[in-house]
């Protein structure tokens, strides 16, 4: 075989080596633009598990980069004028130049032909070969030339980075951020061998202008740097190595093959570098081509078959990294944290890892986290050097309201209510419910009036008699499983009128409906009941019917009130730009559409003297719908209202959307509305195990969780 | 968990006798369930028709369609077609629907592929009401109607399963998978406010015997085709030991399967035989 290879960097020459090394009589030429010994950048980082693949491809190059790397097993995170220290996590470094020569040597020895000094611009000559790699990097010429097979995108990252090395050399990496008159600045910095260190400014674009850097040299930038990190860097120098602020762009294509093409690295696929793997990846693939190769001997299935093998790889490191570069774009949420909370919350912040693996690397560090979560719960001194649970056993305080756990229950409805009234089924789901040790349970939604109602066997309180029976309720769950109980009310609106769930949902009731409500007159499914729309007299009634309800669940002894403004019923039909198309003063704008819902608040915070919790669904989960911005502004409203906590969940505004019921989905909501609005959360969505729920407290996402498992469990 | 087998309605060259013959085998083995697959342009079955075949020489196994390619059917007839076949089977019928994978089948059928994930709902919610209102039932005996499930790996698959149907029926691959998808269609249903659970049903692939691994491989890679490289995968996982598939089984029990059906690649009769000794 004859296999040219554009692009002399980590990926080009390692599938050169590689390919040679399997088949000695193939004809491998690797064409670089730059010389030798020319190379951006500083050092790169691998993990424990790319070593171990690098070992097996090939032990020589193997060999000599483990003795050319430097190795650390701490990460410093410098914030607000103190250092945390997280240890037992593994990193090894080496500097790009010298990965590169060990590789271009390796290649050599081996008998792979290297160009220097050439830049590929025409590709067809290139053609003739029978394999041609494209391993030049992520403005490849070889990708954009079969663009419209290759299909890329390219997502252009809003924050401005840059890489600088340093002659500090450091023993962790080193996370600092820093705030100046300009802006909040971050630094990624790590070593890669004894003396050296590469160090990565990274700041917002409005930080970035404001600070002069738009303009500023090379120079100017680097005295800018030392200047501003000059403590950490404890009089040593930035180094500069072409130099540049850029912004980072994610880069995936839909194939990476195309009849004897075929992307590497860089070329066909990037991911944010505060995950460090990009290096990593490109040696990756290199391994899998070289491997589907031998595997195959049709060059097509080959091809195919490298690609099925990296492409879903790859995608879990780019889900990881977007999570990871959106933390650093949005740290300054976090910036009125702890920096307990603000380490732990920039540890777990891919998803990668977690409460229990933090726990088993640094059971210190994790102990200073629950010892300052406890002591942040219950109002005394940190805990330091005592016995303290995990965040999930910490208690919340809500107003008068003290839960003992973080840990929520919520009852899904059998509709086996007569007329609204609640039964002997119901307090045992409740109880059954309050005996998993959960600190609050909490009712399906129960409606304000008989219209209210999803189905003809949902609950209600809106007589003095379903007083009388959720009063008993809210006694047995106190006496008999001492937990606490909130009531959720709501008004179904246009999903109301249907028939009891068991056999589905949102299946309008043949016989014995009754008109529903919304506000605009479209129907929630194509063959539901269109509602009609809200008009002032309507409006009036239900926040008459909000209020009453509200005074009766006082006398019941509820705990907790939560308003429903969600999953597409009355309150959040008005939220919704998809289900409120209305032209007055309750539509429109999100001003306009959230009158009506704060008009039902005030209403009931008016009566209601405990606690008050507002159930919102975040995102319709449709481009054109109302969005996490919209909730943080909608949260931050009811908490101007007297909102105490925000039960976040996603979607069912309308019946048609494009869900994600992936591994805690609710969170993202949770995150954003506790820490722009700044309100407490009660987070929500496939959350399994007390790991999720502990990494989530801790790393100050949310303040209370459902647990999915108390829910499930058969009764 | 309960385990059930294909009938080998998709294997090219499979005859009527074959599949009534495989039909008894099965009822009297240890199986739960017989299941079909559905394809229209592909040397198959009608799944509803081999079904009705096996209701007739069956009087204990269970019948499912896993799953049936919903928008290419009129609502209606199809309501009717499982209803009737859920009568004459004396109620051992479960319906899955999904939208399919293939673009073929919607271009021979002259249905417009776009939609047709709104097009389930409806027809999901429809199929439900026909059934419940009696008025195209053979046996208008007030029972709901056979059980719902519905396929796809989607939110929006999962979201129509937990709003309309009864369970989810996994499309097939390592339980490691089929648990993450288990975890997705719980948190959906529960998300939905159902009460209850749904049920969660898998599959795999197997091909039992000396030498046909390699005719078992073959099918698949021609079955599978219009995935492309998918093909190799669906292949290369193909059960083809008494190991393998206890191991499978296995891995799908404690990932929460409640009921997974093991499709056969070949259409010989001993392969029934064949699993029945390894499941029992
Ligand atoms: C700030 C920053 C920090 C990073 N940190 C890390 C890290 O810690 N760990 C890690 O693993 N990765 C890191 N990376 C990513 C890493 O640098 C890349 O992912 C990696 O270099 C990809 O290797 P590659 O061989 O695919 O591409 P490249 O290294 O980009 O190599 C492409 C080569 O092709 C050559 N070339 C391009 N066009 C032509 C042409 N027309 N003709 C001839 N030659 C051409 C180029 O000169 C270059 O040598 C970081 C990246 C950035 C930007």
């Amino acid at each position: 075989m004859k296999a040219v290879v554009v692009g002399g960097g980590p990926a080009g020459l390692y599938f050169a080596l590689l390919a040679k090394k399997a088949n000695p009589s193939d004809q491998i030429t690797v064409i670089e633009r730059n010389p030798p010994d020319a190379t951006f950048g500083w050092g790169v980082v691998f993990s424990e598990e790319t070593l171990g693949a690098l070992r097996d491809a090939d032990f020589e190059s193997y060999d000599e980069i483990s003795t050319s790397f430097a190795r650390w097993n701490a990460i410093d995170i410098y914030f607000r004028n103190s250092r945390i220290r997280s240890r037992g996590h593994v990193f090894t470094g080496i500097s790009r130049k010298v990965l590169l020569n060990i590789l271009q040597r390796r290649a050599r020895q081996l008998g792979v032909d290297l160009v220097f000094g050439q830049e590929i611009g025409d590709l067809a000559a290139l053609r003739e070969a029978d394999l041609l790699v494209g391993a030049d990097g992520i403005n490849g010429r070889v990708r954009q030339a079969y663009a419209e097979v290759f299909r890329p995108t390219q997502v252009l990252h809003p924050t401005k980075y840059v890489w600088f090395g340093t002659n500090l050399a450091l023993d962790a990496f080193t996370f600092i951020f820093r705030r100046n008159q300009d802006g909040l600045f971050q630094v990624h910095a790590y070593p890669f061998d004894a003396r050296t260190s590469t160090f990565i400014v990274e700041c917002g674009e409005e930080t970035w202008r404001r600070a002069g850097l738009d303009q500023a040299s090379e120079r100017d930038s680097i005295a800018y740097c030392e200047e501003l990190f000059g403590e950490e860097l404890n009089s040593r120098r930035l180094l500069s190595n072409r130099s540049l602020w850029v912004n980072f762009v994610t880069l995936r294509a839909e194939t990476w093959h195309h009849e004897n093409v075929v992307l590497l690295g860089d070329a066909a696929h990037t991911a944010h570098f505060s995950i460090g793997s990009g290096t990593k990846l490109a040696m990756e693939d290199a391994i899998a081509l070289v491997d589907a190769l031998r595997r195959h001997g049709q060059l097509e299935a080959a091809l195919t078959d490298y690609e099925m093998d990296r492409q879903p790889v790859v995608e879990r490191f780019q889900a990881a990294a977007l999570e990871s570069s959106r933390y650093f774009e949005d740290v300054s949420r976090y910036e009125r944290f702890d920096p307990q909370p603000f380490a732990f919350n920039l540890l777990t912040r891919s998803g990668r890892i977690s409460y229990v693996n933090l726990t088993l690397r640094d059971p210190a560090f994790v102990r200073s986290v629950d010892a300052w979560y406890a002591a942040a719960a219950t109002g005394s001194a940190n805990g330091a050097g005592r016995l303290t649970p995990p965040p999930m056993f910490a208690p919340l305080r809500l107003g008068a309201l003290r839960l003992a756990n973080r840990v929520a229950a919520a009852i899904t409805g059998e509709d086996t209510a007569r007329n609204g009234s609640p039964d002997e089924g119901h307090l045992r789901q409740l109880l059954s419910a309050a005996e998993t040790g959960a600190a609050l349970v909490l009712t399906e939604m129960t409606a304000v009036s008989p219209d209210g109602r999803v189905t003809s066997g949902s609950t209600g309180l809106y007589t003095v008699e379903h007083a009388e029976v959720w009063g008993r309720i809210v006694a047995a769950v106190h006496e008999r499983a001492g937990a606490r109980i909130a009531l959720s009310l709501g008004h179904a609106g246009r999903r109301g009128s249907m028939r009891p769930r068991r056999e589905g949902i949102d299946r309008p009731l043949r016989q014995g409906g009754w008109t529903v409500w919304s506000a605009s007159p479209i129907a929630y499914t194509p063959r539901g009941q269109v509602p009609r729309a809200m008009d002032d007299g309507e409006m009036r009634k239900v926040i008459r019917q909000f209020t009453e309800a509200a005074e009766l669940a006082g006398g019941c002894g509820f705990d907790l009130l939560e308003l429903n403004l969600a999953h597409g019923y009355l309150l959040a039909s008005f939220l919704s730009p998809l289900s409120n198309q209305r032209t007055d003063d309750y539509g429109g704008s999100l001003a306009n559409r959230t009158r009506f819902p704060l008009a039902v608040v005030d209403a009931v915070r008016s009566r209601w003297k405990g606690p008050l919790a507002v159930k919102l669904s975040a995102s319709d989960w449709m481009l054109a719908g109302f969005s996490l911005d919209d909730a943080v502004t909608v949260a931050t409203a009811l908490k101007h209202h007297g909102c105490d906590l925000i039960h976040a969940v996603m979607g069912q505004n309308v019946a048609e959307s494009r869900p994600d019921y992936g591994r805690m989905f609710g969170v993202p909501a949770a995150d954003r509305i506790r820490n722009e609005a700044e309100i407490p959360t009660l987070a929500a969505g496939n959350i399994p195990t007390s790991d999720e729920v502990n990494t989530i407290l801790a790393a100050g996402r949310a303040d209370l969780c459902l647990l999915d498992w108390l829910d499930s469990t058969p009764q | 968990m309960n385990v059930g087998i294909g009938l080998p309605t998709t294997i090219p060259g499979t005859t009527g006798e074959v599949l009534v013959e495989w039909a008894r085998k099965a009822d009297a083995g240890p199986f739960s369930t017989l299941a079909v697959l559905d394809r229209v342009a592909y040397h198959s079955f009608d799944p509803f028709m081999a079904l009705a075949a096996a209701a007739a020489v069956t009087r204990r196994v269970r019948l499912a369609t896993m799953v049936v390619v919903a928008p290419l059917r009129n609502t209606v007839l199809l309501a009717k077609e499982a209803a009737s076949l859920d009568a004459l089977s004396g109620g051992r019928f479960t319906l899955g629907l999904a939208v399919g994978a293939r673009g073929e089948d919607y271009k021979i059928a002259g249905v417009d592929q776009r939609g047709r994930g709104r097009r389930l709902s409806e027809q999901l919610e429809q199929v439900r009401g026909l059934w419940e209102d009696g008025r195209i039932a053979p046996q208008p005996d007030g029972r709901p109607g056979p059980p719902l499930l519905v396929g796809g790996s989607s939110g929006e698959a999962l979201a129509r399963m937990a709003r309309y149907a009864d369970g989810y029926a996994h499309g097939g691959g390592p339980a490691r998978a089929f648990a993450s998808a288990a975890a997705k269609a719980r948190a959906a249903w529960l998300d939905a406010g159902r009460p209850g659970t749904p049920a969660l049903w898998g599959m795999a692939y197997f091909a039992l015997g000396a030498g046909s691994a390699e005719s078992g491989a073959n099918y698949l890679r021609h079955y599978y085709a219009f995935t492309g490289p998918f093909a190799e995968k669906v292949a290369a996982a193909n059960l083809t030991s008494a190991d393998a598939v206890i191991d499978f089984l296995r891995g799908y029990r404690d990932a929460g399967c409640d009921e997974l059906i093991l499709f056969p690649t070949l259409s010989a009769s001993d392969q029934v035989d064949q699993l029945a000794d390894i499941v029992s």
